[in-house]
């Protein structure tokens, strides 16, 4: 990754080379200034501000407020449930979600190239599929109207009301799951396909079993994938915003600071901008944090 | 007994992972066979008929009224979607091919903590940065304008990271000490050589970006207010949160969340064998 520097950009003129490292570096450092660094600084700033008015008609203005968004968003204990929330989320859609990308990836890494490449295409076609629309199509059928599935099991007895309280945040784990699964088994798949198969003869020979062939060979050679679907998960979890906005439409049962990206948005909307941005902030540094001490726990314990 | 059961028990280990394999698929495909059957339905069958089999075909009413509804606004949402997707992953696409370049071959002082710095930069979902976004280009009055989506759409640091591995492992010094040699200039060198060695990844950045761009829902959601710049996401969700107002536009939702999943999956299937080698091939390493 760290790649030595080229004995050809040494050789080759300095000045020359300067100008085409400037040219070539220019677009996309001036937009990732403009679109990464200066926004999340601009929130930073914007973050120790509060609203004030000159009495009740007055115009509003920016006054520094120190740390009280911070405070006023620790204390508040909805925002406090919906990373509470998340983090609940996280521990039961994620773990369930690799397990079945993983069954499906050693599944699929035996069988004929054929069956391979047909089952690959159909579990990645989910991924192709915009997360709006995704929403969209399980909104409908989780809707009692329209829903081949909310028929079936209360026929027998049972019912089912995926759009309920209870049920809301695992039917949009359902949503997150049948999206990403997918994604995540080529990931995996692929991983398995650069292991040398010499590996697998040799542990035969030694009268390893096919699990123990997973378990001592397989799992280990998938970490650093294993390691990067959870890093991407752990963001994307927390973050959790286009599911829940859309199916917001369809039930009551999602609140507008039912996840926190669902919170600042909705103060944004209510022009409470520094306050939504101390919301960012904080769920930023959450997620800073979590993959962080993720990042280093799974590269101690190798 | 036992010597009648090892046959029987072959053929179960061999069948359990196919029905395995199958299961999931039928899971994979089942909203989206849903999606197919539901848009060939009118609205009365919508509500009525079971939901995974056909009945009355409607398909084409249903497609003539998803293209014309509100002057055709639809066509509109496609085309800035093609923009938004199309243009701004191809822009991010050679801006990454042109960082990542330089991040491999070409030494300068700070390198490191610049590429640091980006690598920061993949760990940060766009949607967090959507709202200070908004702030920013609000205050430069671009709010509710093609920039407000499209400039935030042509930044991929994942795609800098992924070019930067690519040409470390498929572009060798010695062809770039050639090409100089024979007296290429830097840019004839990045267009002509570079560029065409690392091909498989380019694809795989476009694509991963306009997935991405596709996905981004915050960010065009809080930018724009004029339903003419929309993309198809966004005018769809909108369509959907005024179904109570007016029911029929179930299957305008219906029939035009069918029509937006057709060209990125054709994409998709068109041009597998880059993605085949893994998503993130070059990506994942130890």
């Amino acid at each position: 990754m760290t790649g030595h520097a080229s004995p050809a950009a040494l050789r080759g003129g300095r000045r020359r080379s300067r100008t085409a490292i400037a040219g070539f570096l220019a677009p996309f450092a001036l937009l990732f200034l403009a679109t990464y660094l200066v926004p999340a600084g601009y929130a930073l700033y914007k973050s120790f501000f509060v609203v004030e008015r000159d009495g009740p008609f007055g115009t509003p203005h920016d006054v520094f407020g120190g740390l009280s968004n911070y405070t006023k968003a620790l204390g508040d204990s909805e925002f406090l449930r919906g990373i509470g929330r998340m983090l609940l989320f996280g521990v039961v859609q994620y773990p369930l979600m690799v397990a079945l990308a993983l069954v499906l990836a050693l599944l699929l890494d035996t069988r004929s190239a054929r069956l391979q490449r047909l089952m690959r295409l159909i579990y990645f076609a989910p991924y192709a599929v915009p997360s709006v629309v995704a929403a969209l199509m399980w909104g409908f059928l989780y809707s009692p109207g329209l829903s081949p599935f909310t028929e079936g099991p209360g026929g027998l007895g049972i019912d089912v009301d995926f759009l309920g309280t209870h049920a809301i945040l695992w039917s949009i784990a359902n949503v997150v799951t049948w999206t990403y699964c997918g994604f995540n088994m080529i990931v995996l798949v692929t991983a398995l396909q650069t292991i040398d198969r010499d590996l697998y003869r040799a542990a035969r020979v030694d009268g390893a079993s096919d699990w123990q062939i997973v378990r001592h060979i397989k799992l280990p050679l998938l970490r650093p994938a294993l390691v990067l679907i959870t890093v991407f998960s752990i963001i994307g979890i927390l973050q959790l915003f286009t599911e829940p906005q859309v199916l917001s439409t369809l039930t009551g049962s999602i609140t507008s600071d039912y996840t926190p990206s669902l919170a600042a948005f909705n103060e944004a909307g209510a022009n409470n901008y520094s306050y939504a941005a101390a919301i960012s902030m904080i769920l930023a540094v959450v997620t800073a944090v979590l993959s962080t001490v993720f990042m280093r726990i799974a590269w101690r314990n190798r | 007994m036992t010597a009648a059961l090892p046959p029987a028990q072959g053929r179960l280990r061999s069948l359990a992972p196919l029905v395995v394999l199958t299961a999931a698929a039928g899971y994979f495909l089942l909203p989206l066979w849903w999606l197919f059957v539901a848009s060939t339905k009118s609205r009365g069958d919508l509500a009525v008929t079971p939901g995974l089999w056909f009945s009355d075909l409607a398909l084409f009413g249903n497609l003539k009224d998803l293209f014309t509804h509100e002057d055709g606004v639809y066509v509109r949402w496609l085309v800035n979607t093609a923009l938004y997707a199309g243009l701004g992953a191809a822009l991010a696409t050679l801006f990454s091919a042109m960082a990542g370049y330089v991040f491999a071959k070409h030494r300068f002082r700070g390198r490191e903590a610049a590429f640091g710095v980006v690598l920061a930069g993949v760990l940060v979902p766009p949607a967090a940065l959507a709202l200070p976004l908004f702030l920013l280009f609000s205050s430069a009055e671009l709010t509710n304008t093609y920039w407000a989506v499209l400039v935030p759409s042509a930044v991929s640091p994942l795609g800098v990271y992924l070019a930067r591995v690519q040409v470390e492992a498929a572009v060798p010094d010695e062809l770039i000490e050639a090409a100089r040699m024979d007296g290429a200039g830097e840019y004839r060198i990045f267009f002509a050589i570079v560029l065409r060695l690392v091909r498989p990844a380019l694809v795989t950045i476009f694509l991963f970006q306009s997935v991405a761009i596709w996905n981004n829902f915050f960010l065009p959601l809080i930018m724009l207010t004029d339903s003419d710049l929309y993309p198809v996401t966004l005018g769809l969700f909108s369509w959907n949160t005024q179904v109570l107002g007016d029911p029929d536009l179930t299957r305008l939702v219906v029939a035009g969340s069918l029509v937006s999943v057709v060209p990125l999956a054709l994409a998709f299937v068109s041009l597998e064998r880059y993605w085949r080698g893994g998503p993130l091939a070059g990506g994942v390493k130890g």
